[in-house]
């Protein structure tokens, strides 16, 4: 147990050495980058909570990130910028009442709001089992965007909101990034945790040994949420601007690739799975512009826009059929590195 | 309201509703016989659009334009239908036997992340092929002939869809319980595997219930972009979805109630954006708000069929 305790101290400050020294080596495009890495990383270890160690397939997050991005744009904004901007609607009175310079703050507060908003939702979701939740949260991830659209005096509609104070930066993306994956693994290996990994094993038999599996459900949900809200106002503040296209049925997609590369259940997975595929989708931006001629049928494609999502998606494809465990299974890496990982092997 | 705006909606609301309908089949089908929400299901009847759109183009400059007759145009519509359907039912088979089959004694979520990532691979892939923009449909102008019953005037086409879907409806359901196939479903649909027990080959079912399915949805998809004269890669996954909340709505695994929960919510989404116009924003909110409150109240759906025991 001390030793896996020092092992973590030892990630810890080898990840706030990086955070520190990053600026050092990198330009501001590869800060950007890690930037986003960041990000990613706590929206993925969140939505692996659900996803992966409780079993619960939800496609919510596209939801969640939207409600906290607005949420914390909204409280960032000040009064005069809110008058100039909302051009198709006076705002609000509600939205004009809420304004706040403190970062920390806004992230609060976009994370309560998609908390409060997952309680609402699980209490609809968790009646039943299995697949219409995947269904359910999908549709609430097109119903948020749709009400973005819909309520120009709260939102600007599809016009969206920019200007928003440019706060985000490494030393908050990255600490973010990692209190949430202290708080995810703390919350995996507590009582709750073991309660979450039994239900995604078998429902009837958690239930049975007496777990209420609707609030640990809940738990899971919401928690994920929190974070994902906390990773909409983080993103928001790094890109400036918010309008409802940009949470799209894209963002979970990229969020799900990222958790089934790394392996369903797997902190460590997801972190190397954003790692992996942010990284990747910079690197495959040539994909886009790549120029194809095939002179038999005298087509000339000047570009292929989206053939880098049509990789991304074929990869998903591909891990699922013949490598479904990902890179780390549903294990840590303190797991390959004890000696316990020798006695025990794969399962 | 006079009741004459009343009637038209009815059957702009039945001609909405049978394609959702349509599309819900699909789904039903699928989830019966191997208990997965088949996403990318939504996404055939977009490469059904596609597929007609293309035929039509293709055939259109064999004919000469200045005898540009009626007949020829729906001609060509109704071969392109044909062709369609039958390439997308092979699209679906294909997608089954690639994607499904291999998982088929893998857990149920890795089959949904699979569903999902088909979906938006043929989404993307068709974005990339014709990019995103909505390319115009040609209508046959037979279809915008207005006809009037009564006092009611409306388009043949709003009224051809109910009456054919009607007539495809018909047709399935004969398959289902008349034919030694639609029996194999069926039984597919109690225990897999006393039916490979049987001696049937299950998997040549399912890749059945795939072709069936995927050729409904193309010719949903094919009536919707004649509907609305357009056709676009991500059409198919807003329409996917509500018709999957229909097939909830009247019973998942039960095609009559798939059907009875399209028309249902093909009716409530037309007749709320007509009485209430402020509410035309949230239009496509409907079928989710509707699917919500099944699930809270009566998951089983209409038709009250037990999904863990789900019979068609």
């Amino acid at each position: 147990m001390i030793k896996m305790k020092i092992s973590a101290l030892i990630y810890i400050i080898l990840a706030i050495a990086f955070i520190v020294i990053a600026p050092h080596f990198f330009d501001s495009y590869g800060m950007g980058i890690l930037n986003q890495i960041a990000i990613y990383i706590t929206l993925a270890v969140s939505y692996n909570l659900i996803n992966g160690v409780t079993g619960q397939f939800s496609l919510e997050p596209n939801g969640f990130i939207a409600i906290g991005a607005y949420a914390a744009a909204l409280v960032l904004l000040s009064v005069d910028q809110k008058n100039d901007l909302f051009s198709l609607e006076d705002p609000s009175p509600i939205i004009l009442a809420f304004h706040t310079n403190s970062f920390i703050l806004a992230l609060i507060i976009a994370g309560f709001s998609a908390c409060v908003l997952s309680l609402i939702l699980s209490f609809a979701v968790f009646r039943v089992r299995g697949d219409y939740l995947a269904i359910v949260t999908l549709g609430f991830g097109i119903i948020i965007q749709k009400l973005a659209i819909n309520f120009p005096s709260l939102t600007n509609g599809s016009m969206g909101l920019n200007g928003v104070p440019l706060f985000s930066n490494l030393y908050w993306t990255g600490g973010i990034a990692i209190i949430a994956v202290i708080l995810i693994l703390n919350l995996v290996y507590s009582k709750f945790g073991r309660a979450m990994k039994a239900i995604r094993d078998d429902e009837d038999a958690a239930s049975a040994m007496g777990i209420n599996t609707f609030w640990i459900k809940t738990l899971a949900f919401s928690t994920s949420a929190f974070l994902e809200g906390v990773g909409g106002g983080l993103l928001v503040c790094l890109l400036g601007s918010v309008s409802p296209e940009q949470f799209g049925f894209e963002f979970t997609f990229v969020l799900l690739i990222i958790i089934v590369l790394g392996g369903l259940g797997s902190t460590t997975g997801a972190i190397v799975g954003s790692i992996l595929v942010i990284g990747g989708m910079e690197w495959l931006r040539f994909l886009d512009e790549l120029q194809i001629k095939i002179d038999i049928l005298n087509i000339n494609i000047e570009s292929m826009p989206g053939l880098r999502m049509v990789a991304f998606s074929l990869v998903l494809i591909l891990v699922m059929l013949f490598a479904r465990r990902g890179i780390f299974g549903d294990k840590e890496l303190n797991f390959f590195l004890s000696k316990n990982s020798k006695k025990k092997g794969f399962k | 309201m006079d009741s004459i705006l009343f009637f038209q909606q009815i059957v702009n609301g039945l001609s909405l509703g049978s394609m959702y309908a349509l599309i819900a089949v699909g789904y039903t089908m699928v989830y019966g016989v191997l208990r997965l929400i088949n996403f990318a299901h939504g996404d055939i009847m977009m490469v059904g659009a596609y597929i007609a759109l293309l035929l039509i183009n293709c055939l259109s400059p064999f004919i000469n334009t200045t005898l540009l007759d009626n007949h020829y145009v729906l001609a060509i519509f109704i071969v392109a239908l044909i062709a369609s359907m039958i390439f997308s039912s092979l699209v679906g088979v294909i997608i089954d036997k690639i994607a499904y089959k291999p998982l088929r004694k893998a857990p149920r979520i890795s089959l949904l992340i699979t569903a999902i990532g088909i979906s938006f691979f043929l989404q993307n892939l068709f974005n990339m092929i014709f990019t995103s923009t909505e390319q115009q449909f040609p209508v046959p102008p037979i279809f915008e002939k207005m006809v009037t019953l009564g006092k009611v005037s409306m388009t043949l086409g709003s009224l051809l869809v109910p009456l054919v879907t009607l007539l495809v409806m018909f047709i399935v359901l004969i398959l289902l319980y008349k034919s030694k196939y639609g029996i194999a479903i069926r039984a597919l649909a109690f225990d897999i595997q006393t039916v490979n027990l049987m001696g049937i080959n299950a998997n040549r079912i399912i890749a059945i219930v795939f072709a069936l399915g995927s050729a409904l949805a193309a010719l949903a998809g094919i009536f919707w972009s004649s509907n609305y004269y357009s056709v676009y890669p991500t059409m198919g996954t807003l329409v996917g979805l509500k018709a999957f909340a229909a097939a909830v709505l009247g019973g998942i695994g039960s095609v009559v109630g798939a059907v009875l929960g399209g028309l249902i919510i093909g009716l409530t989404e037309v007749m709320v954006v007509a009485f209430f116009p402020d509410l035309s924003g949230f239009k496509d909110a409907f079928a989710f708000i509707f699917l919500v409150f099944i699930l809270l109240f009566r998951p089983t759906g209409i038709l009250g069929i037990n999904f863990e025991k789900s019979r068609f």
